[in-house]
């Protein structure tokens, strides 16, 4: 790529990630959730890829913490709802104090329960599924002309 | 609402270009023509949370079908199908007038029968705490249906994976065999 | 009423291109224009003249008598991402077929074996 698109790329990808994790983490409180999130983190990672090549891209992050984070996200959103079974269904919230109204304090950061928990974890299953079906498609040469 | 006729009609000419043309460039660009429209819409019809989604994943979908698509010089041959054509049209004729005689009996366009849907209203801020509606419906009282949303797009990236694989395992089994004469 | 009628003729129009075309890559375009008519569908539903964003900005405003209806955007949430994730299976599959076979010709690609 030319000198124009690597340049703008070095200040443009850090910008995009935080774009995306500023979507995770307001999840409950404005629009978005883990989903819009999570596809913004991966376009973050293939605009480097776009730009760079694919030797630089995977130099930092290594198809060892691709792979574990494929897997790091599915489990954890299990684990969150098997956890709601010691206080009575499976995913249940389990942060509700009975009889109380408004779990946390409104419109707060650390408000809502398990809410926060389980945007963060579809985050990293979303995130890392679609940068590692991109990746095998640059790394397998599939549909490249001989 | 007449914007969102007017966009409508936009995206109805952007449609029929991308299934008509013989480039296959022109016709991914009028498909991304045909999902920012839909992602205006929504804007329009009060669902900013869905614009988000549908104008990212349409920038995907588009950035993965031209590296896919974008470098093959393929030749389309075009012939006279007359029979095919003519019955095709003749059978979407009469699905468009029997779906538009039930269209007519469910409620007017702007006048929507919410019955759960006013119960969430009502009760969700106070039972949750969370102000966003949607999101605590989708994650809180029906959160079973985000594990299936999880389920999908984890076995989509791992099944890819797998598909992908099998001209590395074909190469090294050359190689092995090579090796051994 | 118009606005259903033009999101069924938008339906329509993804169909014939499923039914008539010849070229692979016009089948993908053609589901992917029916997924879209049918999200939209779903959304014209719950659309309540004079209504506004289903998210509260204080503890009482605004009242829930005048919000969109929030479960059919729920549904069509889940289902974009279905959506986007077909769409990649598709193309993966549809490269693989023209390295194998050579062309995007759906009368070609009947060979079993080999």
């Amino acid at each position: 790529m030319t000198v124009i698109v690597k340049t703008v790329t070095r200040y443009t990808d850090v910008l995009i990630l935080m774009f995306g994790m500023y979507f995770i983490f307001n999840g409950h409180l404005t629009h978005g959730g883990g989903f819009v999130g999570g596809i913004i983190v991966a376009l973050s990672f293939i605009h480097v890829m776009l730009a760079f090549g694919k030797e630089v891209a995977l130099k930092r992050v290594t198809e060892r913490i691709i792979k574990l984070c494929v897997g790091l996200g599915a489990i954890s959103f299990l684990l969150i709802g098997i956890i709601g079974f010691t206080k009575g269904a499976f995913l249940y919230n389990f942060f509700r104090k009975p009889g109380v109204d408004y779990i946390g304090e409104p419109f707060s950061l650390f408000s809502s329960g398990i809410m926060p928990l389980m945007n963060v974890a579809i985050c990293l299953a979303v995130a890392s599924g679609f940068y590692a079906i991109f990746i095998a498609l640059v790394v397998y040469k599939i549909g490249k002309r001989r | 609402m007449i914007q969102v006729r007017i966009l409508l009609v936009m995206m109805i000419i952007g449609a029929a270009i991308a299934i008509g043309s013989t480039d296959l460039i022109c016709a991914i660009v009028a498909l991304g023509v045909v999902g920012l429209g839909i992602s205006l819409i929504f804007l329009l019809l009060q669902a900013p949370d869905l614009a988000i989604l549908q104008l990212v994943v349409e920038i995907m979908s588009l950035v993965i079908m031209i590296r896919a698509f974008g470098m093959k010089d393929t030749v389309n041959i075009r012939e006279r199908r007359f029979i095919a054509t003519s019955i095709s049209v003749i059978l979407m004729g009469f699905f468009l007038v029997f779906s538009m005689a039930a269209i007519f009996e469910i409620p007017r366009f702007g006048s929507p029968l919410m019955k759960t849907s006013l119960f969430y209203l009502r009760n969700g801020f106070r039972q949750t705490g969370v102000p966003n509606m949607v999101s605590a419906i989708i994650l809180d009282y029906r959160s079973l249906d985000m594990l299936g949303q999880v389920v999908i797009a984890f076995s989509a990236a791992i099944g890819l994976v797998l598909i992908g694989r099998k001209k590395i395992h074909a190469s090294t089994a050359n190689r092995a065999e090579r090796e051994q004469k | 009423m118009v606005e259903y009628f033009l999101c069924m003729v938008l339906f329509c129009l993804g169909l014939y291109a499923i039914l008539i075309k010849r070229n692979l890559i016009k089948i993908i375009i053609g589901l992917a224009i029916m997924e879209y008519a049918m999200n939209l569908f779903f959304i014209l539903l719950g659309y309540k003249k004079g209504a506004t964003v289903p998210i509260f900005s204080s503890l009482t405003e605004p009242h829930p008598e005048v919000m969109v209806d929030p479960v059919a955007q729920a549904m069509v949430v889940a289902n974009v991402v279905i959506g986007l994730a077909v769409t990649f299976i598709l193309v993966i599959i549809a490269i693989l077929i023209y390295e194998k076979y050579g062309t995007f010709d759906i009368r070609d690609v009947n060979k079993l074996k080999g």
